[in-house]
C-alpha cells in the first residue's frame, strides 16, 4: 500500500473530475437530488401531519378529560346510575370525586363535547375544567343557563362571551348564555361546561353520570376498590390517549410506508444515474488510475457525488415536506380525511427528531445509490476500462437466478409471520424482502425474456439491431429496469388491494343496505315507542326495523365498539351476512352476533360466551360472525328485545324501512316526515340506500386519497428515473449510432431502433413490476389488510389499471428514448466517429 | 380559581329579588330546633374557636367552622344535584410554639349522604368532616385536614346567649342587615389533636357562634372585627365592629353575660376597637390590626381590655374553597381569652 500514493495527492484530480461532471450536466445531478427530495418531503410531511394530529388528539383528549389521572367512565352513552357517585366517592384510595354528565352536542352546525360539571368537585379534581367569567359574574358558575367553552369551542362556533346560543344534545335544542371561557382546556379540545344539575335537567339525563373523574390519595386502593362497577369502566388518562393512538396507528404506520417506498424509489434513481455516469467516466476513471490515482479515489468521487446529492435532496425535502405538512393540514386537516381525529383543531408540531431521521434516510438511499456502482467502478482493471467502455457482463454468461429466489421466499415466509404490537411489522418487513428479491431477479428476467427474441432472425433491421442490444447489454437495461420495478410493483400492489378493498366493500355495502329508506336522528335525538308506531303504520311501508347503535367500551385503553340492538330473533334478517356459520345456541342464551373486526380484536368466536357492560354487565352468546367494513374498531349486535330488556331504553335512533311494493319512495318519504313529531323533524335524515351507498364509497375513496396521491408521486418518481437513465444511456451511445449510420442505417432506422429498445425496456420493466406487484398485493390483502384493520377480502385484480401501466411505461420509455436520440443523432455521422473523448 | 363561589354565596343580590326570609326582630330562639339549619336562609354558619392545652402544658388556638349557604336556583330543577344548599367548612390549628398555622377546608353541595346540614338540631358535615350536638347535650366535631385532625367533645357549662334582641342582632343601619344570633360560651372541650401524625390529649375551653342571615352586611361595609371572651370569672363578652368601606365604623354591638347570669347590651355607641399593633401578611400583603384596644361603655363607665394574639400570623387564605381572606386568631386578654377575627382586610366582603 505504502507504494500508492494516498488519496490526498490525488485530490486535484478528483476535484477536476467530480466539478467537470457537474458543470457539464448539472440536469442529472439536480434530477437525482429532487427524486430523494421527494422521498424525504412525502415521509417527513406523512410524519409531521401524523404526529400533530395525534399530538391534537391527546390534547383534546386531555382537555375534555381535565387532566384527572383516572376516570370511571360509563361502557356506553347511556351512562351509569347516579347512585354509583357517593360509593365511587368513599371508596378506599379515593381523596375526592368530580362527578360528570357528558354529551355529543352542537351549536349550529359546530360539534362540541358538552360536560356537565359540579363546580365544586372540578375545581379539586379537575381544575383545568373550570370556567372562568371575564367580569364579576361569578354567580355564573351554577346559573343553569351558563355555558363556558373553550377556546377552540368559541372558534368553532363563532360565538361571543356573553352572546347566547342554542346548544343541542341528546335531542333536545337549550337555549345558554356564553359565560365565559376555559382557559385550562388547551387549545385543541372542542368543550362546553355547564353545570351538572342543569345538564340532566334540560338534557333528560337526570339521574344518570357518564363520568366519576377522580383524585387519588392511593391509587392501588382506588383501583382495587372500584373494580367491576355496573355499567362502567375504571380508566387512567393514558388509556384515554391510548385509544386515538390504537385507532390509527395502523393508518399512520401505513402511510408512513408508503412514504418510504417514494424514498426508495428515489435510491433507485440515483442508483441508475450514478451508475450509467460511472460507466460514462470509466475510462476518465482509468486514465486518471494509470496516471497514479489510487483505487479508492475513484470509490471517493462517487461516494462524495452520492453524498452531496443527498444532502442538498435531503435538505430540500424537509423544507418541501414541512411546507407540504402545512398546507395538507390547512386544507385536508390532520388524518388527511381519513376521518380518524373527529374535527378537532390541528397545529404543526415540528419535530427534530424525525427531520433528522429523514435527513439520514435520503442521504441513506443517496449514499447507498452510488455505493454499487462506486465499488463497480473500482473494481475494473484500468487497463481494460481504456479500451472499453461497454458492458462489461459476457452475453453468453448465465445469469443467476438464485439470490432473487433466495429473497423471495425468504420474503414470503416473513410476510406470514403473526403482527407486533397489532402493526404488520414482518408484513412490510417480507415486503421489502419480495421487492429486493424481485428487483435482484431482473437481469434473469429480462434475459429469459429476450432469449428467444435475440435467437430469432429475420425482421426489421432496426428491431433486430434493439433486442441484440439489451441481449447484448443486459447490465445497462438492468440498471434502468430496477426503479422502474420497484415503483411499478409497489404501485400495482396498492392498486390491487385498493382495488379489492373497494369492491369489497361495494359488495358488502349492496348486501347491507337492503332496505328502501334509512331514516337516522342526529344530536342524540331518539325515536320514542309512540313515534316508532306511528312511523311503522305509515302507508306503504311494509316492514320498519329500529335499530339503536351505541359506543361501547370494553377494555378502557381500545377505542370503543358499537353496539346495535335491532329486531334480529325469530325473524330471518336478510341485511344480516354471516361469514362464520351460525352456532346452535344452548337454550337459554342471549345470542350476539359479533363483527369481523370484533371477532379478531377480542377474540370471540361463535359459540364463545361474551360479558357486554349493559344492564349491569350480561353475558351473551356468540352466534354468529358478519362481514363489516364499517367499524374498524368492531361492532356487536344484539336483539333489540334484549337490549330493551337490560337496559329499559325503549328509544332508537335509526329505522330501516322495506316498502310495499309499488309504494312510491318520494311519497312515503313525505308521510314520514309529516309522522314524526314536530321537534324531530330537523333532527332525523331521511335517505336512500343510493346516497347512503354513494357517500361511503366516497368516505372510502376520501380516506384513500392520500394513498393514490403518494402511489402517484412514487410512479413519477419512477418514471423519471426510467427517463433520466434511457436518455443517458442513449447520449452515450453517440458512437455507435455514428457507426450505425456509416454502415448504411438511416435516421429514421435508427430512431425506430431506439424506440424498439425503449419501450422493449419499459415493457420488460413493467411486465415483471406487474407480476412482482401481484404478489406483494396477496401480502397486503392477506397480511398487512387484516392485521391493521381487521378486515378480510378477496383478491381482485384491477386489469385496466395493469394495462395502464403497461402501456404508460413502454410509451414514456420509447419517447424518452426517441427524444434523446434525436439528440444523440443530431449530429453528422462523419463528426460522432470522429468524435474522441 | 374559585374566586366565583365568595362571589355567589356573598353576592350582593337585589333584596326586592330575595327569596330568602328576612331577617325581623321578635322572635323567640327555640332549641334544640335552632341548633340545626335553617335552610330557607341565605347564609348560616356554625363557627367554634377555643384554646386547647396539651399534656405536656403548650397551648394551641383552633377554629372549626361550617357554613352553609342557599345559592339562586331553579325550584324546579329535579336533579339530585341541583345546588339548592352549599356547605363550607374550615378548620385551623394556631400552635403557639412554632407560630404555625395549619389550616384546611371542605366545600360541597348538599346531596348523596356526601354533605348534609340537619335540620331539627346540629349536624352538619361534608363527607368525613362533621360537627353535631349529640343527645346528652354535649357538641362533638371531627375534621381531618392535611397535617392535622381534631376529634373534640364540647360539653356547655352555661345556657346559650342569645345575641342583641333575643337573638335578632343587627349589622347595619337598615333593619333587614341583621341575623339571629346566639352564643354558648364557655364551652369545657377534651378531645384529641393530631399533628404530624401524632395524636395527644387535649383540654381547654371553647366559644360557639351560630348565626343565620338572609342579609348580613350593608352594601357600604368593608367587614368586620369581632371578639369572643371566655373570663376566667365565667364571664363571657362578644363584641363587633362592622367597618364602613373608606374608614370609620358603620355598626356596632355586643354583649357582655356576667357570671351570675345578668347580660349587658351595647348599643352601636358603646363599642370601639383601636388597633395597637399592625401585621402585614406576606401571603396576601394584607395589613391587619391583630393586637387592639377593645373599649366598651357599660353602666359602670368604660372599660378596656387589650386583645394581644398569641402570634401574629393566623391569617387564612380560603379563596381555595370560594371563601374570602381573613384573620382569625387566638388572643390574650386581662382575666381571659378568646378569639378575634378580622375581615374585609384584604379585599371588601360581601354578604
Amino acid at each position: 500500500m505504502a507504494a500508492e500514493p494516498d488519496l490526498w495527492s490525488g485530490r486535484l484530480a478528483l476535484g477536476w473530475l467530480i466539478g467537470g461532471e457537474w458543470r457539464f450536466h448539472p440536469g442529472r445531478f439536480v434530477l437525482t437530488a429532487v427524486a430523494i427530495a421527494v422521498g424525504v418531503a412525502l415521509g417527513f410531511a406523512v410524519h409531521l401531519i401524523n404526529g400533530s394530529a395525534l399530538a391534537s388528539f391527546d390534547g383534546a383528549v386531555r382537555g375534555v378529560g381535565g387532566g384527572a389521572e383516572l376516570s370511571v367512565r360509563a361502557a356506553s352513552p347511556l351512562g351509569f346510575d347516579e347512585a354509583l357517585y357517593p360509593r365511587v366517592a368513599r371508596a378506599a384510595g379515593v381523596r375526592d370525586a368530580s362527578p360528570v354528565v357528558k354529551l355529543d352536542a352542537r351549536i349550529g352546525s359546530a360539534r362540541l363535547t358538552l360536560l356537565g360539571l359540579d363546580v365544586i368537585r372540578a375545581a379539586a379534581v379537575t381544575p383545568a375544567l373550570v370556567g372562568i367569567a371575564p367580569e364579576r359574574g361569578n354567580d355564573a358558575m351554577f346559573a343553569e343557563d351558563a355555558v363556558f367553552l373553550s377556546r377552540a369551542a368559541l372558534a368553532q362556533t363563532g360565538a361571543k362571551i356573553g352572546a347566547h346560543v342554542a346548544v343541542t344534545a341528546n335531542g333536545r335544542s337549550v337555549p345558554l348564555r356564553v359565560a365565559g371561557t376555559l382557559p385550562g382546556a388547551g387549545d385543541t379540545a372542542v368543550l362546553g361546561v355547564i353545570d351538572i344539575a342543569a345538564a340532566q335537567w334540560r338534557f333528560g339525563r337526570l339521574g344518570t353520570l357518564d363520568r366519576i373523574d377522580l383524585a387519588v390519595s392511593d391509587r392501588a386502593a382506588a383501583e382495587s376498590a372500584l373494580r367491576g362497577l355496573p355499567g362502567a369502566t375504571l380508566s387512567a388518562a393514558e388509556a384515554q390517549n391510548a385509544q386515538g393512538d390504537v385507532l390509527s396507528r395502523a393508518y399512520r404506520v401505513n402511510l408512513d410506508m408508503l412514504a418510504l417506498v417514494a424514498l426508495l424509489t428515489g435510491g433507485f434513481l440515483v442508483y441508475s444515474a450514478q451508475s450509467l455516469s460511472v460507466a460514462r467516466r470509466q475510462r476518465a476513471f482509468a486514465l486518471l488510475r494509470t496516471l497514479g490515482m489510487p483505487r479508492g479515489g475513484v470509490v471517493a468521487a462517487v461516494a462524495v457525488e452520492g453524498l452531496a446529492i443527498g444532502v442538498v435532496g435531503a435538505g430540500a425535502g424537509l423544507v418541501t415536506g414541512y411546507v407540504m405538512a402545512w398546507a395538507a393540514l390547512r386544507w385536508f386537516g390532520g388524518d388527511l380525511g381519513a376521518g380518524y381525529f373527529g374535527g378537532g383543531v390541528v397545529r404543526l408540531a415540528f419535530q427534530p427528531g424525525a427531520a433528522l431521521g429523514f435527513f439520514a434516510l435520503g442521504l441513506a438511499a443517496a449514499a447507498l445509490g452510488s455505493a454499487i456502482p462506486a465499488r463497480l467502478a473500482a473494481r475494473a482493471a484500468p487497463a481494460a476500462a481504456l479500451k472499453n467502455a461497454g458492458d462489461v457482463l459476457d452475453p453468453r454468461a448465465r445469469v443467476a437466478w438464485w439470490p432473487a429466489a433466495v429473497l423471495l421466499v425468504v420474503g414470503g415466509a416473513v410476510a406470514l409471520l403473526p403482527p407486533v404490537g397489532g402493526l404488520p411489522l414482518f408484513g412490510f418487513a417480507g415486503m421489502a424482502l419480495l421487492l429486493a428479491g424481485g428487483v435482484a431477479g431482473v437481469p434473469w428476467f429480462a434475459r429469459v425474456l429476450l432469449t428467444p427474441l435475440a435467437r430469432r432472425s429475420g425482421g426489421a433491421v432496426p428491431r433486430r439491431l434493439a433486442i441484440r442490444h439489451l441481449h447484448g447489454a443486459p447490465n445497462d437495461a438492468a440498471t434502468a429496469l430496477c426503479g422502474i420495478v420497484a415503483s411499478t410493483a409497489l404501485m400495482i400492489a396498492m392498486a390491487t388491494m385498493i382495488t379489492s378493498f373497494r369492491g369489497a366493500v361495494d359488495d358488502w355495502l349492496g348486501q347491507v343496505l337492503g332496505a328502501d329508506l334509512y331514516l337516522r336522528t342526529s344530536a342524540g335525538a331518539v325515536f320514542d315507542p309512540a313515534t316508532q308506531a306511528r312511523l311503522s303504520a305509515t302507508p306503504g311501508v311494509a316492514r320498519a326495523a329500529f335499530s339503536r347503535q351505541l359506543p361501547l367500551t370494553i377494555v378502557p385503553d381500545r377505542p370503543p365498539i358499537t353496539l346495535i340492538a335491532r329486531p334480529e330473533r325469530g325473524a330471518h334478517d336478510p341485511l344480516l351476512v354471516l361469514i362464520a356459520p351460525a352456532v346452535p345456541l344452548p337454550t337459554g342464551a342471549r345470542p350476539v352476533w359479533v363483527s369481523e373486526p370484533a371477532q379478531r380484536l377480542y377474540g370471540w368466536n361463535p359459540g364463545d360466551s361474551v360479558t357486554l357492560p349493559i344492564g349491569g354487565g350480561a353475558r351473551f352468546t356468540v352466534a354468529g360472525v358478519w362481514r363489516d367494513y364499517g367499524r374498524q374498531t368492531g361492532a356487536v349486535l344484539v336483539d333489540a328485545h334484549d337490549y330493551q330488556r337490560l337496559t329499559g331504553d325503549t328509544g332508537r335512533d335509526e329505522l330501516a324501512a322495506m316498502l310495499r311494493p309499488g309504494a312510491d319512495t318520494g311519497a312515503v318519504t313525505a308521510a314520514i316526515q309529516a309522522r314524526l313529531p314536530a321537534d324531530l323533524r330537523d333532527q332525523v335524515e331521511i335517505t336512500r340506500p343510493a346516497t347512503l351507498r354513494r357517500f361511503a364509497l366516497t368516505l372510502f375513496d376520501r380516506s384513500f386519497a392520500v394513498t393514490y396521491l403518494l402511489e402517484a408521486i412514487a410512479i413519477l418518481v419512477g418514471l423519471a428515473g426510467v427517463a433520466a437513465t434511457i436518455s443517458a444511456q442513449t447520449m452515450a451511445r453517440e458512437r455507435e449510432f455514428g457507426m450505425l449510420r456509416h454502415l448504411g442505417l438511416t435516421r429514421r432506422q435508427l430512431t425506430a431502433m431506439l424506440a424498439t429498445e425503449g419501450a422493449l425496456v419499459g415493457l420488460t420493466g413493467a411486465l415483471a413490476g406487474i407480476a412482482l406487484g401481484l404478489v406483494l398485493a396477496q401480502v397486503l390483502i392477506h397480511v398487512i389488510n387484516p392485521q391493521s384493520f381487521n378486515f378480510t377480502m378477496s383478491t381482485r385484480i384491477p386489469f385496466g389499471t395493469l394495462a395502464a401501466v403497461a402501456a404508460a411505461l413502454s410509451g414514456a420509455a420509447a419517447a424518452t428514448a426517441i427524444l434523446a436520440g434525436r439528440r444523440a443523432t443530431a449530429r453528422g455521422a462523419v463528426q460522432s466517429v470522429r468524435e474522441d473523448w | 380559581m374559585l374566586r366565583w363561589i365568595a362571589g355567589l354565596a356573598l353576592a350582593a343580590v337585589a333584596p326586592a329579588a330575595t327569596p330568602y326570609p328576612v331577617v325581623r326582630p321578635g322572635i323567640t330562639l327555640r332549641f334544640p330546633q335552632d341548633h340545626g339549619a335553617h335552610p330557607a336562609f341565605r347564609t348560616e354558619w356554625w363557627y367554634v374557636t377555643g384554646w386547647l392545652r396539651t399534656a405536656r402544658g403548650d397551648d394551641l388556638g383552633f377554629q372549626v367552622t361550617f357554613f352553609r349557604t342557599r345559592p339562586q336556583t331553579d325550584p324546579r330543577n329535579p336533579s339530585r344535584f341541583a345546588p339548592t344548599q352549599v356547605l363550607f367548612a374550615h378548620a385551623a390549628l394556631s400552635d403557639a410554639k412554632t407560630g404555625r398555622l395549619f389550616h384546611g377546608e371542605r366545600v360541597a353541595r348538599a346531596g348523596f349522604g356526601l354533605a348534609q346540614a340537619r335540620e331539627g338540631d346540629a349536624d352538619v358535615a361534608i363527607r368525613d368532616w362533621r360537627m353535631r350536638r349529640l343527645p346528652d347535650g354535649r357538641w362533638a366535631t371531627q375534621v381531618n385536614a392535611d397535617g392535622f385532625a381534631l376529634t373534640l367533645a364540647l360539653s356547655p357549662t352555661q345556657p346559650p346567649l342569645p345575641q342583641g334582641q333575643g337573638g335578632y342582632s343587627r349589622k347595619g343601619p337598615r333593619p333587614e342587615e341583621a341575623s339571629y344570633y346566639y352564643s354558648i360560651p364557655h364551652l369545657r372541650v377534651s378531645g384529641r389533636v393530631t399533628r404530624a401524625g401524632t395524636t395527644e390529649p387535649v383540654t381547654g375551653e371553647a366559644w360557639l357562634d351560630r348565626e343565620w342571615s338572609s342579609d348580613y352586611l350593608a352594601p357600604e361595609a368593608q367587614g368586620w372585627d369581632w371578639t369572643g371572651l371566655n373570663f376566667d370569672d365565667g364571664s363571657a363578652l362578644m363584641a363587633f365592629r362592622i367597618r364602613r368601606k373608606g374608614g370609620g365604623t358603620l355598626w356596632a354591638g355586643g354583649a357582655l353575660r356576667r357570671a351570675d347570669g345578668t347580660r349587658s347590651v351595647f348599643a352601636p355607641g358603646d363599642v370601639s376597637f383601636r388597633p395597637l399593633a399592625i401585621w402585614r401578611s406576606p401571603a396576601t400583603g394584607a395589613t391587619y390590626p391583630v393586637a387592639q384596644q377593645l373599649s366598651v361603655r357599660l353602666a359602670d363607665g368604660i372599660h378596656r381590655w387589650r386583645l394581644q394574639p398569641l402570634f401574629a400570623a393566623q391569617e387564612l387564605d380560603t379563596r381555595g374553597s370560594g371563601m374570602p381572606v381573613y384573620w382569625e386568631g387566638a388572643v390574650r386578654t386581662q382575666g381571659g381569652r378568646g378569639y378575634l377575627e378580622l375581615t374585609g382586610y384584604a379585599k371588601a366582603l360581601a354578604m
